[in-house]
């Protein structure tokens, strides 16, 4: 199968819901950046101190 | 379901990542011993009996024995919960394998409800610790430093399709499935290629196609064949290439997907098979390209994007799903499945409510616009570990969650009873009930039997060689009537359930 073929069995039907779906994926990208930098200072509360030393001593045995 | 198709009976078994921050002689067999013990409380004697396991079974036929590596000691930290699921230590991390599920949404529920029993167990154990110690546990599978451990995936499937066939058909969609089932990682590991962010955190780590290893030299396909259950009838495929999830919908869409493609290939519905020219280097490749962009070449010369191979993966599976009729839960699974392909292929950072690595990439990307980071600023690695802790303040998936920024499937009682009780529909009900009601006389437990000491000279092994027999439909109204352990082995009449 080529990926034209390919593209044709995908199930989006018209070009009319194609335009839908780029108008919400503009909605939806603003609402992700509106909503970054708070989710970044709740997380600034929480976050483990001194990264270097936290990462550097984070070490696991191997698994399965 | 039509009459003659077969439920298929899934299951997780996560080992979670483990530290003592403060503790200068941590000992992670001794903390992951802790927390099981913590949680266990009397439990902590119901043997796990390991006389029916035999991880040396290979599915090609070629069986062998592996000396066992387990240690008899360890039934001392191994229980079996109300829930039916095991917890226990297992190469030097807590381990929690869930009970026997017939439902993908069913498994993801008691995935979930693994997380509350790590963070009970935490809870209990953490009064050991001495003055600013306290339990970290990552449900992640690496530590960026080369160990990886696993979030391992059971299918009972049957024992008719040829080997050779669940490894031509399964090998591209475990491979190419990576673009929703990835937790995503910050960098590279094992000697891979450098990279900034990568989709999963197992892909590294993948360098057979197919074998029975599980702790080094991981095959995409892995030949462990134990199913606890008639081996005449049931093969397990134990698929070891997935990554745990913190969202509940993409592990959710990773059973169930898999699933779907399990009863395809069973009702001989796959016209063909996707066979990758190399799909052992297709793993990283496609992982290391968060893009999706990466074109993978094909055994007959074509090349095809994960999201193209995934497209046509759930074209041919919801053509056969619209054949016969499975239920709403599938209708539901299809949907989802599809609204993900289709937003990974808008820009992947639409999932950001639904899949792991992209809401991982969302704060990651965040903090280096807002900070100025570098990729390799610790602070970045951080973050990528802390997603993943399954502390209910600290852990950054469950922020994102409590504030409502990741798709639920489950609400909090939900998973509260998931915690407590077991599933209906297979011997995990009949497993579970017996720990709740008559833990007391058990003394060992493990997938196919129960053992009781009803204060007789001799003790009493209940078989339950058959998974989706023991459900609440078969046993519920029994265990109801009797009282003791000695009337439900009278009324069992010795038989299996």
């Amino acid at each position: 199968m080529t990926d034209r073929e390919h593209k044709q069995t995908q199930p989006r039907e018209s070009e009319t819901e194609e335009v839908a779906a780029e108008v919400v994926a503009e909605d939806q990208s603003e609402v992700l950046t509106d909503r970054i930098d708070d989710i970044l200072d709740e997380i600034d509360t929480v976050l483990e101190e001194n990264a270097e030393e936290f990462v550097k001593n984070y070490v696991q045995k191997g698994g399965q | 379901m039509t009459e003659g198709q077969q439920l298929k009976v899934i299951g997780t078994e996560t080992e979670f990542g483990i530290s003592v921050l403060n503790q200068s002689d941590f000992n992670p067999v001794a903390a992951s011993s802790s927390l099981v013990n913590s949680y266990a409380g009397k439990r902590a004697r119901i043997k796990w009996s390991f006389d029916e396991e035999s991880p040396g079974r290979d599915a090609r036929g070629f069986g062998f024995d592996l000396t066992p590596t387990f240690d008899m000691e360890s039934g001392l930290v191994n229980v079996v919960l109300g829930n039916g699921a095991r917890f226990y230590v297992d190469h030097a991390h807590p381990e929690y394998s869930s009970p026997e599920c017939v439902h993908p949404r069913e498994a993801a529920l008691y995935d979930k409800a693994g997380e509350y029993v790590l963070t009970r167990a935490i809870e209990n154990a953490q009064r050991s610790l001495g003055e600013g110690q306290r339990f970290l546990v990552h449900k992640n599978n690496s530590d960026g430093k080369g160990n990886s451990y696993g979030a391992h995936e059971n299918y009972l499937i049957s024992r008719a399709i040829p080997f050779g066939q669940i490894v031509q058909h399964m090998t591209a969609f475990f491979v190419t499935r990576q673009i929703f089932t990835g937790s995503g990682k910050v960098g590279s590991e094992n000697g891979r290629p450098e990279v900034e962010y990568q989709i999963t955190q197992r892909a590294d780590f993948f360098e057979e196609e197919v074998g029975l290893e599980t702790t080094l030299k991981r095959p995409i396909i892995n030949t462990r064949d134990e199913p606890h259950a008639d081996p005449a009838k049931y093969r397990r495929l134990h698929v070891i290439i997935g990554d745990a999830n913190l969202s509940e919908v993409q592990t959710f869409l990773k059973l169930g997907s898999t699933v779907a493609v399990l009863y395809a290939l069973e009702e001989e519905a796959l016209p063909e098979a996707l066979v990758m020219a190399d799909p052992v280097s297709a793993v990283w490749q496609v992982s290391h390209d968060p893009s999706l962009q990466t074109l993978v070449k094909f055994a007959d010369g074509r090349t095809m994007s994960a999201l193209e191979a995934q497209w046509q993966y759930l074209e041919w599976v919801g053509k056969h799903m619209s054949e016969s009729d499975r239920g709403e839960m599938f209708t539901d699974l299809l949907r989802l499945w599809e609204e993900v392909l289709t937003d990974l292929e808008l820009d992947p950072i639409r999932t950001a409510d639904r899949l792991d690595w992209t809401a991982k990439l969302r704060i990651l990307q965040g903090y280096r616009e807002r900070d100025g980071l570098q990729w390799n600023d610790p602070k970045l690695r951080l973050l990528d570990l802390q997603y993943h802790d399954v502390d209910q303040t600290r852990g950054l998936y469950n922020r994102l969650a409590a504030g409502g920024r990741m798709k639920r499937l489950f609400s909090e009682e939900e998973i509260q009873t998931a915690v407590r009780r077991p599933p209906d529909d297979t011997r995990a009900f009949f497993r579970g009930e017996c720990v709740a009601r008559f833990g007391d006389s058990l003394v060992a437990a493990n997938w196919d039997s129960l053992v009781f000491d009803i204060g007789e000279e001799a003790l009493r092994r209940v078989p339950m060689m058959e998974p989706l027999r023991g459900g609440k439909d078969r046993v519920g109204e029994l265990l109801d009537r009797v009282d003791t352990p000695a009337e439900l082995l009278r009324a069992l009449g010795g038989d299996n359930d």
